[in-house]
């Protein structure tokens, strides 16, 4: 039973899930709106496991001394300093309004971390971009042509150098070219190719072939 | 002798440290935030017609912007949504903000300050603004919205019911909102919309995409996707086309020295490849 009662359940959802989008009508339409409704339940109530499992793991980390366990440490103290003034230090307020304590960390110390991991890529995608955009063989070469007229056609630079050239010829409307036929061909093909295989793994996890999501075997 | 020392520099080069290129690229990043240069943006017909549908709109529309972001995302994106909201303070809009990402109504928050000081109007709270907040579900708060609006979100982000705002007076679903513009850097974001939203309910989905997104979103071009603005140059020919020239425009110099030095070192590269192994066939890529 503590293997049919999932099965049955992913069974059911996906089925009509599926028979909704087709016959949006009672009683599919209301079925497909109860389960929305359990989904966003169920995914909020996940957040919380999340962060709990984050603290289990770093907690765990810190406990054994494990490798690179400050990095731990800084997780858990980050995290309780969030958690505490927002539930806590507000001063009455909702703690996401602007001028809260919550706010202010959001503002000046969450955000421009995360922006700054983000340009890191910058230095990254340089450095990538020297070692692997070579002329090795052919497939190699479409790429680095690519690329670069890409690259160049995305910035001003691009139209200034070709400006002596046909409309047509100039850089942006290459890249706008490379963009709007070869890319769109193959990223249509490849789209294709993952949207058969999206229908296949669903329908086995609906006919309930595919059990691995509910661990064990 | 000449040719020799050529040789050897390009070898040098071939295995040249890669702090030299952190340098270079942090120079001609910084270069811009010194020098104010002027630059001629040519504008992609993907942002023409993400703009030709907004300009479309009537004076006074419903419309919906859903910020699926965080602040890594924010140089990219945080430009197009304040160039949103002051288009949208400009014409009069009836805006309802949403986020499929926990950090997208903060971000919301953030660009309509912006916004507000860009058009020197503010937005009336309920009026012509409301914010919904974060809702946890991905594809299925999209969905679920296709039959009720106010089912999805009950209350707003200050912990408000919505039914007491005039802005949510007979705003059931999406047959009620007139056009919904997407801020996505992933999932769940463009693609969602478009499947979940555009597909469905036939919803009018404008969005505007990290460059590492936008090249993903190509395909639903046209009839389901009515517009794109992709990466920073997006977003600066989304200011021109508005006529409200802002952040975006200015980054674009920082990212054509970038783009130049990295083009630069490209073609220094396979020169020196090249040059140093006879034009030997090389390895897989």
């Amino acid at each position: 039973m503590k293997r049919e009662i999932p099965l049955l359940i992913a069974g059911i959802v996906g089925c009509v899930l599926v028979i909704q989008y087709f016959i949006p009508h009672t009683p599919f339409g209301t079925l497909n709106d109860v389960f929305s409704d359990w989904f966003s339940i169920i995914q909020a109530t996940a957040i919380w496991l999340g962060a709990l499992n984050l603290i289990k793991v770093a907690g765990d980390k810190v406990y054994k001394k494990q490798k690179d366990w400050p990095f731990s440490l800084i997780i858990i103290i980050s995290f309780f300093i969030m958690v505490v003034v927002g539930f806590f230090f507000s001063g009455g307020r909702r703690f996401l309004e602007p001028g809260t304590p919550f706010s202010q960390l959001y503002d000046y110390v969450y955000s421009p971390l995360m922006a700054m991991m983000f340009a890191l890529l910058a230095f990254f995608v340089g450095s990538a971009s020297y070692r692997a955009f070579r002329a090795r063989n052919k497939e190699a070469t479409i790429l680095l042509l690519a690329a670069f007229f890409v690259m160049l056609g995305r910035v001003p630079l691009g139209d200034a150098l070709t400006g002596w050239l046909p409309q047509s010829l100039h850089m942006s409307n290459v890249a706008s070219w490379i963009m709007n036929v070869p890319h769109l061909a193959g990223q249509r093909a490849i789209m294709i190719g993952i949207a058969l295989g999206t229908v296949s793994t669903s329908l086995r996890l609906i006919l309930g072939i595919e059990r691995s999501y509910l661990g064990g075997e | 002798m000449a040719g020799e020392s050529l040789k050897k520099f390009l070898e040098k080069m071939m295995g040249i440290d890669r702090r030299v290129i952190f340098l270079l690229i942090f120079v001609a990043l910084s270069i811009p935030m010194f020098i104010a240069i002027k630059m001629k943006i040519p504008v992609s017909p993907e942002v023409e017609s993400l703009v030709d549908t907004m300009r479309n709109l009537p004076d006074g529309a419903k419309v919906m912007i859903s910020l699926d972001y965080d602040p890594s995302s924010e140089p990219e994106l945080q430009p197009m949504a304040e160039t949103f909201f002051t288009y949208a303070l400009q014409r009069n809009f009836k805006v309802i903000v949403i986020g499929l990402w926990p950090q997208g109504a903060i971000q919301a928050e953030r660009a309509k300050t912006v916004a507000e000081t860009k058009a020197g109007r503010q937005f009336e709270y309920g009026v012509d603004y409301i914010n919904l907040g974060y809702q946890s579900g991905n594809e299925l708060v999209i969905q679920r919205m296709g039959s009720s609006i106010p089912a999805m979100f009950p209350r707003d982000y200050f912990g408000q019911p919505i039914g007491q705002y005039p802005i949510m007076q007979g705003v059931r679903n999406f047959s009620n909102i007139d056009y919904v513009f997407n801020l996505s850097a992933g999932y769940p974001g463009t693609l969602e919309w478009v499947l979940f939203a555009a597909d469905p309910f036939h919803v009018v989905v404008g969005a505007g995409n990290t460059a590492v997104q936008a090249p993903q979103m190509y395909p639903y071009l046209g009839k389901q996707l009515k517009g794109l603005a992709g990466g920073m140059k997006g977003g600066a020919e989304f200011e021109i086309l508005t006529n409200l020239e802002g952040r975006a425009v200015k980054y674009m110099v920082g990212q054509t020295f970038a783009h130049t030095v990295i083009v630069l070192f490209i073609i220094v590269a396979n020169v020196a490849y090249f040059a140093t192994r006879g034009g030997k066939k090389g390895g897989a890529l």
